[in-house]
């Protein structure tokens, strides 16, 4: 316990970073990946193609990798100077949108074909077809998938404390040279994060709720 | 279809890759000081671990290979070099080993007690700070250098001169290490200027990228990376603690540790400690200060 | 699906659309364009930053670190296999404790950051006395990540068959064990090939964050090469201008096709299947 209440601030900012950085890059993810959701589908083969090659490529790329990137040789792009903060949320909104597109994508797949016909049948256009009618039918069976892509993400935030971002993986060096028995530190940590992944459950049960009945 | 095309591919990449392979001859960048030839009929009495030793007919040393001038390896060899490493020969040498009976383990900081706990090194010699905290795992010989906190930076920087011109400036270092502890808990700097890597050569390649302003470790160290650089980056301020460097040996084995310290003692006196020391750290220019050896 | 969501295009649609494909390709272009002539710029594509992977040693170092990537990789699938099927049968028993112990296990598995259990092995498990080498702490945590999340996609699948089929078994005077072994486990096992595989992909990419913990792997290898600025004497030195960005782009791309071996693997199985009509694809996603 004392590990816990001798460095609560410690503990907290450290979390209150990880939540930051979750959700920064959980709506930036969500949006980038519909974007790309929307490519994959779209009638111009380049652009699905090109949609293709990124999830492609980005799921097939360790995240540390992507970690290495943007901290080592962005700097030398000379774009605009970012804090580590921020790059660990770039590194992570572009990682975790290539899952979100699939998952969008798999979610269109179980819209009835039905619904796109009767659409196009209205003379709707391919931006109206899918954004009126396909996705919104398509949130609803994403919703479970979604969450687990974000739990994901959530937990591979953890991965920035390797990369100067001060969050909750980053507290166990931190007062291991201390002396703090870092089993105990560790073991905090974790129920830190259990805690958030339970939050987390709760809100995607929620939502299932609601949309069931609205089915 | 694909997939054999891509896997003939890859082989033969990999063919052609290992094909025009440069070879390096083992002797050109190793060692630097040759090491007094091994020493015969040495008797330890009462070392579980020189009884090892004996036994396997070869010394496991613990070392790391990623400080230049300390302990570092060679790529192309494989061989080891630095004043740690001629410390470590010099040792195993007195005590009957030669050059080719040494074994190199490398093992990092986070994982030095460990190692030795666990037997997986004889002994262990790499920026291996005495502190009390450890000697309740382990025990150490010597220390056979003293080196101190200090600040890397860039040559034509002159606006960090010690550690209480940090202010404002980005300062970067091993993550959890003690000297990053120790700019934290004195409020050398803002906590948001403290930036924290895996390995001191990232910082370093942050500092010539100018992201941050000063790296900070012992002095030893960043005396390496100066030595490598030398117009580029420079050593500055007056060291700003004490770290001397033991010989990390299993916490039970006083036979040994005074076995080692003799040894020590002995390299002290007959100025091979100085040549060692001219040879690898002293190449950056700053002279040496011999450590008196704290036994117990 | 994504046919249907469009209509064929006639002569103007496909005017523009050939407009949105020369845009869309020019992008992209000008994006890598930018990113290679600013890298190139800064020297990063100079031959005296890749002169570390002409020597031989190197090469074979960098074939060893593959191999110690691989070495994860094979023995936490295995484990993670065997532990997804010990746990997925453990939360369809038809006995409540060993549901409830299995769900726990499992759920909390699931909801501790990879990094965070390799952690808990590498650095906590020895102060509790128990001896846990780099290797071993990333394969126990890949096994466990993994491995819960695989007891998912398992037990997900054998819900996912049709009711007919065990009740047709039992029927047939089958065993619980028959049942589950006979006629349950290989249909699943079908189905869930595809999300299986791409489960795998995602190990053997987390066996990236043995770097973290100082396994040396692919990745540490790059690290260390990367970290490297010269050595040697001062009259015959040798420079690598710590090539942190080459090293990258080597490591990157030698994963990319590791992954991309087994995804190829996982296209295959997923189209020999979709051959065989009887059996519906589960929709499943890996989980990062």
């Amino acid at each position: 316990m004392g590990a816990l209440l001798d460095n609560l601030p410690l503990f907290l900012s450290g979390f209150r970073t990880t939540v930051w950085l979750f959700l920064v890059s959980a709506a930036a993810s969500l949006v980038f990946g519909t974007i790309l959701a929307m490519l994959r589908v779209s009638p111009v083969p380049i652009l699905r193609g090109i949609g293709t090659l990124y999830v492609t490529v980005v799921r097939n790329t360790p995240l540390t990798l992507v970690f290495l990137f943007f901290i080592f040789a962005y700097p030398l792009l000379k774009i605009v100077d970012l804090s580590y903060a921020v790059r660990a949320m770039v590194a992570l909104s572009v990682y975790t949108s290539a899952f979100v597109c699939e998952v969008v994508r798999s979610g269109i797949n179980t819209v009835p074909v039905g619904q796109a016909e009767a659409a196009r049948a209205l003379g709707l256009n391919f931006g109206q077809t899918l954004g009126s009618v396909i996705l919104p039918q398509a949130m609803r069976a994403v919703a479970p998938p979604m969450m687990s892509t974000l739990i994901a993400l959530l937990k591979n935030t953890t991965i920035a404390a390797g990369f100067s971002v001060a969050e909750a993986g980053a507290i166990r060096a931190v007062l291991a040279d201390k002396g703090y028995p870092q089993m105990v530190t560790l073991a905090w940590v974790a129920v830190g994060f259990i805690l958030l992944v339970m939050v987390l459950t709760l809100v995607q049960r929620t939502f299932e709720k609601r949309w069931s009945r609205a089915r | 279809m694909r997939v054999r095309s891509l896997v003939v591919g890859l082989l033969a990449t990999g063919l052609a890759l290992t094909a025009c392979g440069k070879e390096v001859t083992p002797s050109s960048g190793g060692q630097t000081t040759t090491p007094p030839p091994a020493a015969t009929g040495v008797t330890v009495d009462g070392s579980p671990t020189f009884d090892r030793m004996k036994q396997a007919g070869k010394i496991t040393i613990g070392v790391k290979e990623d400080q230049p001038g300390l302990g570092s390896r060679n790529p192309t060899t494989k061989e080891f070099s630095g004043f740690d490493i001629e410390i470590a020969r010099l040792v195993a040498a007195k005590l009957g080993f030669d050059k080719d009976k040494i074994e190199y383990k490398v093992v990092q900081s986070a994982g030095r007690e460990a190692a030795i706990v666990n037997g997986d090194v004889d002994i262990y010699v790499g920026t291996y700070t005495i502190n009390d905290k450890r000697k309740q795992q382990i025990s150490f010989a010597g220390p056979y250098f003293v080196a101190g906190q200090a600040l890397l930076v860039r040559k034509d920087d002159s606006s960090i001169t010690g550690k209480e011109t940090l202010k404002g400036k980005k300062v970067c270092s091993v993550t959890g290490s003690t000297p990053i502890q120790r700019v934290r808990d004195q409020q050398l700097t803002e906590p948001a200027n403290i930036i924290e890597f895996q390995g001191y050569s990232q910082c370093v390649d942050k500092l010539l990228t100018k992201e941050v302003d000063a790296v900070t470790t012992d002095d030893a160290i960043l005396k390496g990376f100066a030595a490598q650089n030398p117009e580029d980056l420079k050593v500055v301020g007056e060291p700003f603690s004490k770290e001397p460097y033991g010989i990390g040996l299993a916490k039970d084995d006083k036979a040994l540790r005074d076995k080692v310290n003799d040894i020590l003692q002995g390299a002290l006196d007959d100025g091979t400690w100085q040549k060692i020391y001219d040879s690898t750290l002293g190449k950056s220019g700053s002279p040496a200060t011999k450590p008196t050896l704290e036994r117990y | 699906m994504s046919n249907v969501l469009f209509d064929i295009p006639g002569p103007r649609a496909r005017v523009r659309h050939r407009l949105y494909a020369v845009l869309g390709v020019a992008a992209v272009a000008a994006f890598v364009g930018f990113i290679v002539w600013r890298l190139a710029e800064s020297g990063e594509f100079a031959a005296r930053k890749w002169e570390w992977i002409q020597y031989k040693q190197v090469q074979e170092d960098l074939a060893a670190a593959v191999g110690n990537t691989l070495r994860a990789f094979a023995l936490g699938a295995v484990l993670a296999l065997a532990f997804g099927a010990v746990f997925a049968a453990g939360r369809l028993s038809d006995h409540k404790p060993v549901r409830v112990v299995a769900g726990f296990v499992v759920e909390l598995f699931r909801a501790i950051p990879l990094l965070i259990l390799m952690f808990m092995f590498y650095y906590g498990l020895p102060t509790l006395g128990v001896r846990m080498s780099p290797y071993m702490a990333v394969v126990l945590g890949l096994t466990l990540y993994n491995g819960s999340v695989l007891a998912e996609v398992f037990r997900a699948g054998i819900q996912a068959l049709p009711k007919g089929q065990s009740e047709a078994a039992y029927a047939l005077g089958m065993r619980k064990t028959q049942v589950m072994v006979l006629i349950l486990l290989p249909q699943a096992l079908r189905t869930m090939l595809p999300t299986i595989i791409s489960q795998l992909v995602v190990l053997l990419k987390d066996t990236a964050l043995g770097f973290l913990i100082t396994y040396e792997e692919l990745l540490n290898y790059a690290r260390y090469i990367g970290s490297i600025y010269a050595f040697g004497d001062l009259d015959s030195q040798i420079f690598f201008y710590r090539p942190i960005i080459p090293t990258t782009i080597v490591v990157g791309a030698i994963y990319i096709t590791l992954c991309l071996l087994l995804t190829l693997l996982a296209n295959r199985l997923q189209k020999r299947q979709r051959r065989n009509r009887k059996i519906q694809a589960a929709p499943a996603e890996a989980v990062v």
